[in-house]
């Protein structure tokens, strides 16, 4: 192989392998922040810590799916005390009835860091009800 | 030796599975058997290189130049940039072992040190030590010399490297299997140029070097001898088909010079093949009026430099061309040889090129162009023989070979360094009608070696010999029990010799010929008798109760 | 032998607890996070070229394909034209199969030999290594893919397919993805496979070692922070878009866990180029694979031939003309 060859082979893994790098250009890095409501403001306490949450939401709601339906058990005590309703979208004391915009606060991270949950296959966004 | 070592005391030997421990804590011990004697002081000096002096490997003192381990860091860092093979080769192989048992060598002695990832690894220890970064930087850790893999140049290191490098016959097989391509031979290749640095070949290839650069071959054949031999070959050709072949000998103005190992000359069975060469060339000379002329200068078609150093390789091997030019024929026809025709195919047109005073091979009876040869402008005899058949231009009667039920073994050159593979079976099967496959592991590119290639096939180191041509014998042995196969074909002058002996050992029903010595038996000359025997003086099939009445 | 895995064994837990320890307990985030890496990033690319241009610096002075099939010769015999290409497009064909696919490794046997009344040896196709080879690389090959999802924003839709496709067993939350677990699996086979094959455990380096705990260490950490221990991945997402836009940030929450992954990617990619993975680039440059075997009708130049001593005719016929002469062999200077 001729050394043209070889250079611009390396060429293109390095342009590759930077591409993160120049990918990004002009993007400021600035995360989305989770827009709270009012409400979810005004009541100051969620069912985890924050960052307890950010980690860790999805499996908390994995755990409340069983326990309603195999011990229809609907209320969850938290550590902090409170009580909520164990349901994503049902409710004023559930996730959606604090939380009410789907977009501004479950959305923002998903689409920021690529997950599909598969939470909005069976159950709706009750803002789309609504209107 | 093999006199004394019997067969099954050989396979008793065999174990595949190394013991624990480190490999570096191994010593080398140099065994009888296992090597070849130590080149002659006056071979060495012929050529002019270095550091003649009589020694022996078994000895302590090697009587090495003083300064030897400089030499051999030089050498290394020399061929690093030479050649980009070394280098990467040196750099890639990440140990998965897939080679391992690929080397009939491994396969014969089950020593590991056999597998070709660690005869490789044997230099590139020292490599890792000497030229890496990671090994300079894990030098500074306490303990960190044994992490890097490398180990210095010591006398014993050489000595490991002198045995276990003339234990590889550059056969390339596992080359075949590594998902890198990694090669052996290249890595032999190296270290034997640098053993030739300090004086370290074995005589079985310094004298045949010598020989071939004063007299032209190998065996050290002078002129006039070459000649007789060769008419005493007429001789015998006369005798058995009442046709005096009258071969020619550096004729100018010949249409193709023919070179082939002069082996071929010298021993049985290569003789037969070689009179197969000349009762081809009479047919084509009586029939076509083809002038093929031998040469008693360039009367070598093998090169055991190439087993030395690329230089030693370039300086014998430019005897080929600057006979052509001085003949002025048309192209060059190269006879049955294994790593002459490595040479040939993958270094002559570089080292000794271009070859702009020949013409482009054509086939002047049949009008076939050598496509594949247009440069180099040297042609294989089984690609001219088989262009020849399937135009319809040789007489052939295959009845005159009807006893011999053969099988053929590729050899690791034209195969793993060529690809010449169905040209000599075309020929084969025009010429015989019984042939059958060895298992498809042991034949075309998975072929196995004779065991003795690249110059080992000397006396003293029998033992290694039969070892490494166990895997050969193995196949020939399934076929022989399988269809009765009897005859072994070859196109590879050492083949002929230690595939010999190799049968002899291992297999002793089954005969050992050349491609062409089958197609000098076939072959119907213009005016000849009937004949009642084959080349080897052998009554012919058919013949045989005539003769016990 | 031990001490060939123990010590490389022993490093990769010193690398997790150096940086989980360093993060908790001191919090040296800035340093494992942030320092190490761009370095890690620089020694990696800077080594990688370096080496690659290095192999570039040597000459190949010889045409020395390894020939797996027949050679182009006769129309009418065929010719293997990947195997044994004499074309540029048959070595690229060649190139390609070697390269994705292992195409040399897939040819392995398993040689046997039976010490008995027939002392046979066979050999039988072996499959698992090439198994074993083909499923790591592509398990490490997506799963690297998968992660630039933390390295690219807006996140292509393309790599939103690939974590579909990866996701489609869809077991668990967060869902499997398969990738993750074929390489740790084939990470641990090729290692098994170095500890209890007699062979190979022979032949091993600590330099064997080292790399593979390393990814093993590096799959394992992954896998836990993904399935078991959790981790805000808006945190660790705005942590790598930092490093990718130069603005890098520590965000809060984040654990030691995440720093060991961090740190330990970090080393594989500086150790890259110094070690034995460089065959990642040797494969595209090995001239026993990327040469056409073309030798004979097309000449390759070597550029360092040097011109030898040789044994000429004229010395050759000076020594021996007398013999010749009286064998009736033609001479070019009768004397």
């Amino acid at each position: 192989m001729s050394k043209n060859v070889i250079v611009a082979g390396l060429t293109v893994f390095v342009i590759v392998a930077l591409f993160p790098f120049w990918f990004n250009i002009g993007n400021t890095n600035a995360a989305p922040e989770a827009e709270l409501s009012a409400k979810a403001k005004a009541a100051k306490k969620c069912v985890l810590d924050k960052y307890d949450m950010r980690a860790n939401h999805m499996s908390l709601l994995d755990d409340w799916r069983d326990t309603v339906v195999r011990d229809s058990k609907r209320v969850y005590k938290a550590a902090n005390g409170k009580t909520f309703g164990m349901s994503l979208s049902t409710g004023e004391d559930s996730c959606m009835g604090c939380h009410v915009d789907k977009e501004k606060f479950c959305d923002k991270c998903h689409n920021y860091v690529s997950v599909a949950p598969s939470c909005w296959e069976c159950h709706t966004d009750p803002k789309e009800v609504t209107q | 030796m093999s006199k004394e070592l019997k067969p099954d005391q050989l396979l008793d030997k065999i174990d595949h599975t190394p013991s624990c421990g480190n490999w570096m804590d191994t010593p080398v011990h140099i065994r009888p058997g296992m090597y070849c004697y130590a080149a002659k002081a006056e071979s060495v000096e012929t050529l002019g290189l270095p550091n003649a002096r009589p020694w022996n490997p078994t000895d302590d003192d090697w009587k090495l130049p003083e300064n030897w381990k400089e030499i051999i860091h030089n050498a290394i860092k020399e061929r690093l940039e030479r050649f980009r093979t070394f280098k990467i080769f040196m750099d890639i192989c990440v140990r998965c072992g897939a080679c391992a048992d690929k080397c009939h060598f491994f396969l014969g002695t089950g020593d590991p040190k056999n597998m070709p990832v660690l005869r490789a690894e044997l230099l590139r220890s020292v490599y890792r030590n000497d030229f890496t970064k990671a090994a300079q930087i894990l030098k500074m850790i306490p303990g960190g010399e044994k992490l890097s893999g490398g180990r210095p140049m010591t006398l014993d290191v050489l000595k490991e490297w002198w045995y276990y490098f003339f234990q590889c016959t550059e056969c390339r097989r596992c080359s075949v299997f590594c998902p890198y391509g990694i090669d052996t031979a290249e890595i032999t290749i190296m270290a034997r140029e640098i053993f030739n640095l300090l004086g370290l070949n074995i005589d079985w290839i310094a004298t045949p070097i010598s020989n071939c650069y004063k007299t032209g071959n190998h065996l050290g054949i002078q002129p006039h001898a070459f000649k007789e031999m060769i008419e005493f070959f007429t001789d015998d050709i006369e005798e058995i088909t009442g046709v005096n072949v009258e071969p020619q000998f550096n004729k100018k103005g010949a249409d193709i010079l023919f070179i082939t190992p002069s082996g071929d000359v010298f021993a049985d069975p290569g003789t037969y093949t070689c009179q197969g060469y000349l009762i081809l060339f009479k047919y084509l000379k009586d029939k076509y009026g083809l002038d093929v002329t031998w040469s008693t200068y360039a009367s070598e078609g093998g090169n055991f430099g190439f087993f030395t150093s690329h230089e030693t390789m370039k300086r014998l091997n430019a005897k080929m061309y600057a006979e052509a030019k001085r003949l002025g024929v048309k192209w060059i026809l190269g006879g049955e040889c294994g790593h002459m025709w490595r040479v040939i195919h993958q270094y002559m047109d570089t080292m000794n090129g271009p070859a702009d005073f020949l013409e482009e091979p054509v086939n002047p009876i049949t009008g076939t162009k050598f496509e594949n040869a247009k440069s180099t402008k040297m042609v294989h005899i089984t690609e001219f023989t088989a262009d020849l058949i399937r135009h319809g231009k040789l007489e052939l009667d295959k009845g005159r070979n009807a006893n011999r039920i053969m099988t053929y073994h590729d050899s690791c050159n034209t195969s793993r360094g060529m690809g010449l593979l169905d040209e000599p079976r075309y020929v084969l099967q025009n010429v015989c009608d019984n042939f059958f496959e060895m298992p498809s592991n042991t034949i075309r590119e998975q072929t196995f070696c004779c065991g003795s290639g690249s110059g080992l096939n000397a006396g003293e180191n029998m033992e290694l010999r039969m070892a490494g041509g166990l895997p050969r014998a193995n196949a020939v042995k399934y076929v022989h029990e399988k269809f009765g196969v009897n005859t072994l074909g070859t196109i590879c002058a050492i083949d002929r010799a230690a595939l010999s002996t190799l049968m002899e050992y291992w297999v002793p029903d089954v005969k050992v010929y050349g491609i062409h010595e089958l197609v000098g038996n076939a072959l119907i000359l213009q005016g000849e008798k009937e004949r009642e025997t084959d080349l080897r003086c052998d009554p012919l099939p058919g013949m045989e109760e005539e003769e016990d009445e | 032998m031990n001490q060939k895995y123990m010590l490389p064994l022993a490093g990769v837990f010193l690398l997790f607890l150096l940086a989980y320890a360093g993060v908790e307990g001191v919090g040296l985030q800035w340093l494992f996070g942030i320092v190490i890496p761009y370095l890690a990033v620089i020694a990696f690319i800077y080594g990688f070229v370096n080496r690659v241009m290095c192999w570039a610096g040597s000459a190949v002075p010889f045409r020395i394909p390894t020939t797996c099939g027949q050679q182009k010769s006769f129309p009418w015999i065929k010719q293997n034209r990947i195997d044994n290409p004499d074309t540029a497009i048959g070595v690229f064909i060649r190139m390609l199969f070697e390269i994705f696919l292992f195409r040399s490794l897939f040819r392995n046997t398993k040689a046997a030999f039976n010490r008995d009344e027939n002392n046979k040896l066979t050999y039988s196709w072996e499959i698992f290594l090439w198994l074993g080879a083909l499923a790591f690389h592509y398990g490490f090959l997506v799963v690297t893919l998968r992660h630039l999802r933390f390295f690219l924003e807006p996140v292509p839709a393309s790599l939103a397919f690939l974590e579909y496709l990866d996701g489609i067993v869809q077991i668990g939350l967060p869902g499997v993805f398969v990738s993750g677990i074929v390489l740790l699996a084939a990470a641990l086979f090729l290692l098994a496979r170095r500890i209890f094959d007699a062979k190979v455990s022979y032949i091993s380096l600590a330099a064997d070692y080292f790399p593979l705990f390393l990814i093993i260490g590096i799959a394992a950490t992954g896998i836990a922070m993904r399935y078991f221990t959790k981790v805000d991945i808006t945190g660790v997402k705005e942590f790598t878009m930092g490093l990718v836009t130069f603005h890098p940030v520590i965000p809060p929450g984040v654990g030691g866990l995440f720093y060991a992954h961090v740190l330990m990617v970090s080393v594989l990619f500086a150790y890259f180029p110094m070690s034995k993975l460089m065959h990642a680039g040797g494969i595209f440059l090995s001239p026993t694979r990327n040469m056409a075997n073309n030798t004979r009708a097309k000449r390759h130049i070597n550029p360092w031939n040097y011109a030898v001593d040789v044994h000429t005719y004229e010395q050759y016929e000076d020594h021996f003309r007398e013999k010749m002469i009286e064998a009736g062999l033609p001479v070019d200077k009768e004397e």
